[in-house]
């Protein structure tokens, strides 16, 4: 069986977040750049600890990003990947990237797609279910557990106030959160063995970005708190009704 | 040319999310001059004609036994059918947990450039622009959707509801599709506000010292008939159920009201409650953290605070 674990570099939570060139672009200056912490944590290492079970399972990793990811890549070949694909361009809309994934996926037949639930910068939550539409492949979000068994799926997923239990025979797209798999981090020999795991760099196909950034905005600064005595809770309370109509 | 809204339920009942959606979807079809309608896929037992109210003209409800449970795949074969059916240039649904599953789905479906996340109507004076949050609330994109249609997704919260006198006319439809995703069971929290769909959250951290302490917290929150959410250390320690852990690891909501009780405010946590519209805080360290993006605050001992604000308020109300 064969699973592909789509991951992505993101800035660390706690980055400035500054924007350049006339509010356009991003400023990347000074910022520390992580695997997103889904695609680590969720979706890769539960790739893994299903590969612990079964020595049978391969991992293959998946970005679409520049040479500069490649520092992710290695972390996650160091936790447990096995090889690596890096689809050499930049990602700026969620179709390109899908499209990209796709094809690839189209190429290797994967038994299993996992993606995390999104990225903590652009927080699209889309790549998941574009690739699953892709690749006509059923989808599950916001998977909160993976089980196997054969080739039929269960899965818990997110709904509103509670889980919702979904079975669901292979092929299909999975995205990632919590209570998925514990947290690791690599140890010194798999850092050792990611150095000498195969990288492949792809370029990409062609296919039209569907959307453009224009700008980016900071929100305005929060007007600085309304602080009430703790010996007048009540006018907190009457504030709550007045002023912010809770009931 | 209509904008098409996608109408969520759940158990047979139609999600309180997609009234907001429908009402969004309805000013922006105002706004381009065209009809908006809703799709509602599955069984419901809610009274369909009077979601006219919300500003959709025409319901497409689609009765096939497949639609009773949610499945991405089959409901975006619906739901783009449809959409072409009905000639939209606009697709919305609700940023919730079906609408991120299918958003992008059709949008590949339709070939349609998706803004997931949106908070306010786009600026059409000049292409379709949207704004969304990115960064996990800590900033805006503006993003220009490229193509002939457009796929929506709207966060909970972020617009509101609107309503005029109006009901709709319902059309049923068939629209044949296997599922692939059987659901053999749901395991919902019995009794309690579902947190990603309340207008209120009571939130406590690690200074309310145990689990045992939490009840003046629920007294609070069924006071203001609010959900129940906590930092992720307390998930951690087990005094509280895992699944009201929110932040950047959790569960991220977008009230109108987070009121958050001991908690220090750290960047991981903001992440998950950014998005909320009015945030108060009590804390008993005036230097803590979250003080800072708070809107009211009082710096106390929650053990002495919130009963008397729980007090207060049913003084108020009765
Ligand atoms: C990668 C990463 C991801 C993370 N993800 C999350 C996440 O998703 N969600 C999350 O919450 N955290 C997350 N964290 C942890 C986060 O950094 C903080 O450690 C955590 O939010 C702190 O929880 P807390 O505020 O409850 O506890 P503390 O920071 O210990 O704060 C307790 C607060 O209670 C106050 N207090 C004490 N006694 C009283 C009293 N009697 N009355 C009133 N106030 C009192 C104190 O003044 C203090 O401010 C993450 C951390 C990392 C590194
Ligand atoms: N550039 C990328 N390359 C590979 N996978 C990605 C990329 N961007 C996002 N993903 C995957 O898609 C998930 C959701 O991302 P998004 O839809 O951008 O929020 C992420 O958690 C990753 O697993």
């Amino acid at each position: 069986m064969k699973i592909l674990v789509c991951i992505s570099k993101t800035p660390d939570t706690t980055s400035k977040i500054a924007f350049k060139d006339n509010n356009t672009q991003y400023d990347e200056n000074g910022v520390q750049w992580i695997l997103n912490p889904y695609d680590e944590w969720y979706a890769l290492v539960r790739a893994i600890e299903l590969k612990e079970k079964d020595a049978s399972i391969g991992i293959d990793l998946v970005t679409v990003g520049l040479a500069d990811s490649e520092p992710i890549i290695r972390k996650a070949l160091a936790l447990g990947g096995d090889v690596a694909h890096r689809i050499n361009a930049a990602s700026n809309d969620s179709y390109y990237v899908a499209y990209q994934i796709a094809e690839l996926a189209k190429k290797e037949q994967y038994d299993l797609v996992f993606t995390g639930k999104e990225t903590i910068d652009f927080n699209s939550s889309s790549i998941g279910g574009m690739v699953a539409e892709l690749l006509d492949m059923p989808y599950v979000s916001l998977a909160c557990k993976f089980e196997i068994n054969g080739t039929t799926a269960t899965i818990n997923r997110e709904i509103e106030g509670g889980e919702e239990v979904n079975e669901v025979v292979l092929p299909v797209v999975v995205s990632c959160q919590k209570d998925m798999a514990a947290q690791r981090i690599p140890n010194m020999r798999g850092i050792m063995a990611a150095r000498t795991k195969p990288l492949h760099v792809i370029e990409p196909v062609a296919v039209d970005a569907l959307t453009t950034i224009v700008k980016y905005e900071l929100p305005p600064a929060r007007q600085s708190v309304k602080l009430i005595s703790p010996d007048n809770v009540a006018e907190l309370a009457r504030l709550l009704r007045d002023e912010v109509k809770a009931f | 040319m209509s904008v098409i809204i996608f109408i969520d339920q759940t158990e047979g009942h139609i999600k309180k999310a997609s009234f907001e959606a429908m009402s969004y979807g309805a000013a922006i079809a105002k706004q381009i001059n065209v009809p908006a309608y809703g799709v509602l896929l599955g069984n419901v037992n809610d009274d369909i004609a009077a979601l006219g109210k919300y500003g959709v003209s025409k319901i497409y409800h689609v009765t096939d036994e497949v639609y009773n449970h949610f499945d991405a795949q089959v409901y975006t074969k619906a739901i783009a059918e449809i959409a072409t059916e009905a000639g939209a240039t606009v697709v919305v649904c609700s940023h919730n947990q079906s609408g991120k599953a299918v958003a992008p789905r059709v949008s590949v479906k339709l070939k349609a450039g998706v803004v997931t996340g949106a908070i306010s109507l786009p600026d059409t004076s000049n292409g379709f622009v949207v704004k969304k949050n990115v960064f996990s609330g800590k900033a805006f994109a503006f993003v220009s959707i490229d193509t002939a249609v457009k796929v929506i997704s709207l966060i909970q919260n972020s617009y509101g509801v609107n309503t005029v006198e109006a009901s709709a006319e319902v059309i049923t439809k068939s629209v044949a599709a296997t599922a692939k995703i059987k659901v053999t069971a749901v395991n919902k929290v019995s009794g309690e506000v579902p947190l990603t769909e309340a207008d209120i959250v009571v939130s406590g951290g690690r200074g309310m010292k145990g689990g045992e302490h939490w009840g003046i917290l629920e007294d609070l929150a069924k006071t203001l008939h609010a959900a129940t959410a906590c930092s992720r250390p307390v998930a951690d320690s087990d005094w509280r159920p895992h699944h009201e852990h929110v932040g950047q690891t959790g569960i991220q909501v977008s009230p109108n009201l987070y009121i958050a009780i001991g908690i220090s405010g750290a960047i991981q946590h903001l992440a998950g409650v950014n998005r909320s519209k009015t945030i108060v805080v009590i804390n008993k360290d005036a230097e803590a953290p979250f003080f800072k993006v708070a809107d009211y605050g009082i710096v106390g001992d929650a053990f002495e605070v919130v009963p008397k604000l729980t007090e207060a308020i049913k003084g108020l109300k009765a």
